[in-house]
């Protein structure tokens, strides 16, 4: 006496294998949507913005005439903010993810660092601009200065990459240290030459793709006060300055057809140096990956 | 003071544990030794010596507390947070659980091989080095040596001889044990506590291990966990079998094979549980 009826299990078997086909249509519907959206978006850039890139539209400054304006100004001041931010948001929060990952108890208050770190990578970029205008524009007097925004920048990415270093630490082996604190090695010994070099493609990649986003950022800088006109390129780190996405965003917001067209020209600039970074991610990521 | 107190208890204890007394002078000096992970009792008032250049092995059913006893001896046992203890572990005449005595300073003479050959993602030549250099040895002559002699030491010099500055990982499961027991030999210990060290690896490469245990028995007083029983009985001068946090006994390897006194043991060694 058979508890299953043959029967019922043939009947089912149809809608069972309609179903698995369904779940893989759904999925390459919700693929195929990302694909066309950005496929358009590039297309659109890539006709809008060919006209206008030439060597001048990068090496001039921004100007009235749209057949002499360039982006040489912005781009340079994002690899100043950048040169700021990359290596103040590399050390602090890769010393931060070192000591909570490494160092701290695990107990309610390292807890509560670890929730609030989380919730920082989800806080509005505006609200550090905000924080950024109190503490370092007027409080340390910095001014509109590079520095200024470059520390603005860092502060925005920080979580990231203190989550992302976590989470490349927290992949290191076990069996590693293991074997390192049993031959005597002391903890600082362990984790200068085992444990961070192991972690250090994640940790590298992830910095990378936080760096990403804040050459992208426009409202944290516009807060601390990035000028939308410059026809200068800065000097030093007390230097004004402006960043890609702000001359872009100045661009797009006159109404001429012309200017329009030289933000899509600077947008496929700033693809491009996007597309440079992750690229090097990627290859570290592949480079450096250990077997373990 | 203190040590000179601890010297007489174990004097005295010798006398009273006359079956206890070897020939050979203890490496190690357990007394007393009780481990709780939290609630849990895991060690309880273990009490035995380790005898110095020879192999003590180290039987008993999963969960029996050797994994655990094995790691008090080099104190890796302190990286589980929970962990409380008591009792002592005297080494050459000192308390390792003194507050003057660095851990630093007992694994450099307690050396340990692990359960998973466990290279690091270095070259050959690195790996075995790293001994060497955390202890603050920089002369590239003398590190040279050493990584000879210890590659020599663990019987795999003259497969790895040509190609010392490729990555560990790419050799056998038992090619990176041995260069785990290299990388061991590298920092010149007393003692090489090994625990379970050929769990993982195939009946050759296991082979090979064992008769490497046998070489360095001459200079090293070995300590082994092994869940193998034959392998105790090849390898072993002296067979511990532990059993739910206790020590139920200890004595000779043959003896204890041949002739348990306890029923537990005999059970045990017989197939009879565990």
């Amino acid at each position: 006496m058979a508890l299953i009826k043959k029967e019922t299990v043939r009947k089912r078997m149809g809608r069972r294998i309609a179903a698995n086909s369904t779940a893989k249509g759904i999925f390459i519907a919700a693929t195929m949507f990302a694909l066309v959206v950005l496929a358009v978006l590039l297309y659109r850039i890539g006709s809008e913005g060919m006209e206008y890139l030439s060597l001048e539209f990068i090496t001039n400054f921004a100007s009235r005439m749209p057949e002499r304006a360039g982006i040489w100004a912005a781009l340079i001041g994002t690899l100043w903010v950048m040169a700021v931010t990359a290596p103040v948001s590399f050390i602090l929060g890769v010393g931060t993810a070192i000591y909570l990952e490494e160092y701290a108890k695990k107990n309610a208050f390292t807890r509560f660092i670890q929730i609030n770190i989380s919730n920082l990578a989800g806080v509005p970029s505006i609200v550090f601009g905000l924080l950024g205008l109190t503490i370092f524009v007027r409080l340390l007097e910095l001014q509109r200065s590079v520095l200024a925004g470059g520390l603005t920048m860092a502060l925005l990415i920080l979580p990231v990459i203190v989550v992302a270093s976590q989470e490349a630490l927290r992949t290191v082996p076990r069996d590693l240290r293991e074997a390192s604190y049993g031959m005597g090695a002391t903890k600082w010994q362990t984790i200068r030459r085992i444990v961070f070099p192991a972690a250090l493609p994640g940790i590298l990649t992830g910095t990378i793709l936080a760096l990403s986003r804040a050459i992208g950022e426009t409202a944290p800088l516009l807060v601390v006060g990035a000028l939308a006109y410059v026809a200068f390129v800065p000097e030093n780190l007390f230097s004004q300055f402006t960043v890609l996405p702000i001359q872009l965003y100045n661009w797009t917001s006159r109404p001429q057809e012309d200017f329009h067209m030289l933000a899509a020209s600077g947008i496929i600039v700033l693809l491009i140096i996007l597309l440079i970074m992750n690229s090097i991610a990627v290859y570290i990521r592949n480079k450096f990956h250990k077997r373990f | 003071m203190m040590e000179v107190t601890i010297n007489h208890k174990n004097v005295k204890k010798e006398n009273v544990k006359k079956e206890n007394v070897q020939d050979a002078p203890a490496a190690f000096k357990v007394n007393n030794l009780n481990l709780w992970y939290g609630q849990d009792h895991a060690l309880k008032d273990i009490k035995f010596d380790i005898p110095e250049k020879q192999v003590t092995a180290i039987i008993g059913p999963s969960g029996c507390g050797k994994s655990t006893f094995i790691k008090t001896l080099n104190r890796m046992v302190e990286m589980v947070p929970i962990v409380r203890m008591s009792g002592e572990i005297i080494y050459r005449d000192r308390n390792i659980f003194d507050s003057k005595y660095s851990v630093e300073e007992l694994r450099t003479q307690v050396g340990m091989v692990f359960q998973k050959p466990n290279p690091f993602p270095k070259s050959i030549y690195e790996n075995i080095a790293y001994g060497p250099k955390i202890h603050g040895i920089k002369n590239k002559k003398v590190l040279d040596e050493v990584v000879e002699k210890s590659l020599r030491g663990a019987a795999i010099w003259d497969e790895v001889k040509d190609r010392l500055h490729e990555n560990a990982f790419g050799l056998s499961g038992g090619q990176q044990q041995r260069i785990c027991i290299a990388r061991c030999l590298a920092i010149e210990p007393d003692v090489i506590l090994m625990d379970e060290p050929t769990s993982a690896l195939d009946p050759i490469s296991t082979l090979k291990v064992e008769e490497l245990v046998q070489e360095l028995k001459k200079e090293y007083s070995i300590v082994i966990v092994t869940h193998n029983m034959q392998q105790a009985a090849r390898i072993s001068d002296r067979t511990a079998f532990f059993l739910n946090g206790e020590v139920v006994e200890y004595t000779d390897t043959s003896t204890l094979f041949s002739n348990p006194s306890d029923k537990r043991t005999e059970d045990y060694i017989t197939g009879r549980f565990g």
